[in-house]
């Protein structure tokens, strides 16, 4: 078993089961990217960096993101505007940031922002919320989403809408909201196509109808469906899967490594990485319900069900369920900012589940 | 641990919901690994596999000497994957300014890139020669995604030399499409279109093969996973000899007009000359429009294969095959003497037949008739056996019907009778018909071929023999019914008399040669100008006057080679078409082993 220092405060489980997803992330790797080492290798020391920063989060206790919540949704904030005035553009889209030649993408920081801001307001009432303290949390939410979604990065503007609205729910939010919005977003659906963007119309067009554009934007989704479907119930082996071998597959290593695993494990593996994700779920949703911290209860059920949220909208996309927006598989897919948020909302997670632990000893005593 | 009620039922809920789609996804993964297995599991190996076909090398033709007549030469085709060449429109300028492609080539490029997959090569231009291929690949770095291929095509050394039996290969088209086996075809871009690259299609063209590859999405082939190795054409080997060939061609050049050359024997069609002529290499890469108009409407129509499909009045050299149907039938004793005036007349009718010559040949027999061309003798033998005696005798020397040469196309010629004129123009026979088929005019007509063929049957004492025109095919032959043996050697030596005899009209060929050589000149009238064709003043002259002919076959005592001349509107048959015929016959036994 796991040996751990005496003084160092972890969730062993959620430790255990992470660093099987990190394993498994680094053999699909090796494929997805053609056996190209220098990918796992580079991965490998992100997945080490992205470890280590996570357990030194999980050292801080959840009051302290709560005093400094409000700060770091501001300054998450005031860089995305910056990102939209200077920000570098890629694929039709400006997302990075340049601060002393290094790139990063301020909504990552947002994705971390966003709920600790929510769960901090809301907990400044948390035994009389009142209408407008709902109000005023789902300004916060808007505020940020749309900012990203103006950047325009529908995948990410989602997770962040996705991961405010779950603090909301955890603090209480009326059903009969839930139930009003849920409808409402429906009922929207419509004037959300006259804001898209062109490109992201074309997903959507391309979602209902991919064989309408095969060889154009219909490509990644009947090659990845190709792969998936190909793979069959004991999948083509490791390093053997056609579709991603001679690279029919795009981004295969990215947003489409799902459909790798797919197509060289077939369903045997797909079962197997379902249940690790569902294993860290029940994980996260175990330390929520056990958490007595309004603040801190909030904040780990929304990164647990954002943590969920990447799942469905990755896989439901590259199989053909949601249209195609740039969602990576969470903790598998190469790259390393999106990992390193992942992690260090983890990192959070074991900070709530060491608090309570400690509060659940003092109280023993 | 205590709980907290609040949130037991909301994370409770929100289980439901995670597990809830969890089950969505594995049951779309389900459906789509299960359910649709297979179907996606051909559409990847429809992906990866990729069916190369190779397509069988033609085979060569050679003429009788293994002398090559028609071959395969190498050509280049510059293709590009579009998904890699980064800077397509102005790569494909700077082509056009090193004018290896034109505006055409970039306009057929536009037209047809939409029909390729992806990763596929595109052909840019095909038909580079050595030369162009060599100049792109010394500088085909700079263009990216640009790539030469090799492949090979037809090409006729001798140029417009011997196009007429040769034929050439073209372009398969709609109308091709319809009688061949697509599959045989895959991977080849042409066929032959005339002559023997037509006829032994299907020997020349061989089977393709193919090869089962793999390959990644840029097309690069990975692996090859199953192979057919492809069945070349077979060579085909000519009775041509390519020096007499050339040498009927040189003869003619500048006519219009025809030689055949063939051996008594076995059939062989030693030269088989039609001018003018074209260069069939124009066709193998597709004919301009311009090209091909030029010479469409040539008023020497180049593309009439006068050979095969010249038809002609035999004229006087129709008058042994006359003679022999008396002889055979006893409406002639070869040396009685006949008295042949300026004319002949028919019983109760004042028109008159005239001879060519003025005053008429006086008293003449066979010998001396035949070699003066003495028209009022054969009109007169013609008139006493009537027209059905004549057809009938003359019918199984193969005047009109096909000799069945293996060419396609071969026009059948005429040879003329009550039943057929009965049949065609519903009109009855009249006598005046009769005296004037007795010299070859009138309805008779005759292609070079079929006159060489029938000739060579006179000679051969009546073993006809079946022209062909590839050494491997078998050579067939027939004895016609011989009566009595002395009257073919009559009209034989009716014929040395033509050459060899001092009165003879073609005597002056008589000089230098050690053997005898037995021939009948000919002139055929030219009825007015058919087709409307457009002549200037000083054309239109010549186009009126007598086409010329001459029939020859030598050594008369043991002929060997039987020759058919023909020179259009060449006027006098023993002085333009007879030396023709001779310089053929010595030139072959000059080459004869």
């Amino acid at each position: 078993m796991l040996s751990v220092p005496f003084n160092l405060r972890i969730d062993r489980t959620l430790l255990i089961l992470l660093m099987m997803m990190a394993g498994a992330s680094l053999v699909v790797l090796y494929s997805a990217s053609n056996q190209d080492l220098a990918v796992v290798i580079k991965q490998a020391t992100r997945f080490s960096v992205a470890f280590i920063m996570m357990l030194a989060i999980a050292q801080i206790s959840p009051h302290t993101y709560k005093r400094w919540a409000p700060l770091m949704y501001v300054g998450g904030l005031i860089l995305l505007i910056l990102v939209l005035i200077l920000g570098t553009t890629g694929k039709g889209a400006q997302r990075w940031i340049n601060i002393g030649g290094f790139q990063f993408q301020p909504s990552e920081i947002m994705k971390l922002a966003l709920p600790l801001m929510v769960a901090w307001w809301l907990s400044l009432n948390e035994n009389a919320l009142r209408f407008k303290h709902w109000s005023i949390a789902f300004v916060l939410v808007a505020v940020a989403t749309l900012l990203i979604a103006k950047q325009p990065d529908l995948g990410t503007s989602i997770l962040i809408a996705a991961s405010g609205l779950f603090v909301l729910y955890f603090a209480g939010l009326s059903w009969k909201v839930i139930g009003a919005g849920i409808a409402t977003v429906a009922a929207s659906l419509p004037a959300l196509w006259m804001v898209m963007h062109d490109y992201q119309k074309q997903r959507v067009l391309t979602f209902l109808n991919p064989e309408s554009d095969p060889l154009g934007s219909g490509y990644h989704i009947i090659q990845s469906k190709i792969a998936i479907g190909s793979g069959g119930i004991e999948g083509k082996g490791w390093l053997a899967g056609t579709q991603s071998q001679l690279n029919f597959l795009p981004e295969q290593h990215t947003d489409f490594i799902f459909s790798v695993i797919s197509e060289e494990f077939g369903l045997f593996g797909v079962i197997a990485l379902l249940s690790l994700y569902f294993a860290i779920l029940l994980r996260g949703l175990w330390i929520t319900l056990n958490t007595q911290m309004f603040f801190a209860r909030c904040v780990a059920g929304s990164i647990t069900l954002t943590f969920f949220t990447y799942i469905f909208v990755n896989i439901g996309m590259v199989s053909g369920l949601l249209p195609v927006v740039g969602v990576p598989l969470p903790l598998i897919s190469y790259g390393g900012t999106s990992m390193l948020t992942l992690m260090a909302g983890f990192g959070i997670l074991m900070g709530i589940y060491n608090h309570q632990q400690r509060q659940d000893r003092q109280n023993h005593v | 641990m205590r709980r907290y009620r609040p949130q037991r039922f909301r994370v409770f809920v929100a289980l439901l919901v995670l597990i809830t789609a969890f089950l969505v996804l594995l049951g779309r993964v389900v459906y789509l690994q299960i359910v649709q297995h297979d179907k996606y599991l051909e559409l990847a190996d429809n992906n990866r596999i990729d069916i190369r076909i190779l397509p069988p090398q033609r085979g060569q033709i050679f003429d009788r000497n293994g002398v090559l007549l028609a071959g395969q030469k190498p050509s280049y085709q510059l293709v590009v994957k579009k998904e890699l060449a980064d800077q397509l429109d102005s790569d494909l300028e700077r082509l056009k300014t090193l004018g290896l492609i034109d505006n055409n080539d970039i306009q057929y490029f536009s037209k047809i890139q939409k029909r390729y997959k992806k990763f596929h090569p595109i052909p840019v231009k095909t038909g580079l020669d050595e030369h162009q291929a060599y100049r792109f690949a010394s500088i085909s770095h700079q263009f990216k995604g640009f790539d030469l291929e090799a492949s090979e095509v037809r090409y006729y050394p001798f140029k417009a030399s011997g196009v007429h039996f040769l034929g050439y290969v073209g372009r398969i088209n709609d109308q091709d499409l319809k009688t061949i086996d697509p599959q045989r075809y895959q991977g080849t871009r042409v066929i032959g279109k005339n002559g023997v690259e037509k006829y032994y299609e299907s020997q020349l063209h061989g089977q393709p093969g193919f090869q089962k590859v793999e390959t990644n999405v840029q097309g690069r082939t990975i692996r090859i996973l199953e192979q057919t190795p492809p069945i070349n054409g077979q060579d085909v080997t000519l009775t041509i000899d390519i020096r007499l060939q050339h040498l009927g061609e040189e003869l003619l050049k500048g006519e219009r007009g025809s030689i055949v050359l063939m051996d008594n024997e076995t059939g062989d069609i030693l030269a088989f000359v039609s001018q003018p002529t074209f260069d069939p290499n124009l066709f193998v890469n597709g004919i301009s429009g311009k090209d091909y108009q030029q010479l469409l409407k040539d008023p020497n129509k180049p593309f009439l294969n006068r050979a095969l499909r010249g038809q002609y009045p035999p004229g006087s050299t129709f008058k042994p095959f006359v003679a022999l149907a008396g002889l055979e039938q006893n409406y002639l004793n070869p040396t009685k003497k006949f008295f042949a005036g300026p004319y002949f007349q028919l019983p109760n009718s004042t028109h008159k037949y005239r001879d060519w010559k003025k005053q008429g040949h006086g008293w003449v027999d066979l010998n001396k008739s035949m070699a003066q061309s003495c028209d009022v003798y054969f009109y007169d033998l013609a008139t006493r056996m009537g027209i059905t005696k004549i057809h009938d005798f003359i019918q199984p020397f193969g005047f009109g019907q096909t000799t069945g040469i293996d060419l396609l196309g071969e026009k059948k010629g005429l040879l003329p009778s009550r039943e057929w004129k009965k049949a065609v123009k519903n009109q009855p026979w009249y006598r005046g018909e009769t005296v004037i088929t007795g010299i070859g005019q009138g309805y008779t007509l005759a292609t070079p071929l079929q006159l060489a063929a029938s000739t060579a049957a006179l000679a051969n004492s009546g073993f006809k023999v079946k022209p062909r025109i590839n050494l491997q095919s078998p050579s067939q032959g027939e004895q016609l019914t011989v009566k009595n043996h002395h009257n073919w050697k009559k009209v034989v030596e009716s014929m040395v008399a033509v050459v060899h005899s001092p009165t003879g009209t073609a005597r002056k060929l008589a000089k230098g040669l050690d053997y005898k050589m037995a021939g009948k000149s000919g002139t055929a009238q030219v009825f007015g100008i058919k087709q409307g064709e457009e002549y200037d003043a000083e054309n239109l002259k010549k186009r009126l006057r007598d086409h010329a002919l001459f029939t020859a076959f030598a050594p008369a005592e043991k002929p060997e080679v039987t020759v058919a001349v023909i020179v259009e509107n060449g006027e006098s048959g023993s002085g333009v078409a007879g030396p023709i015929a001779k310089a053929m016959i010595e030139k072959y036994f000059e080459l004869k082993p």
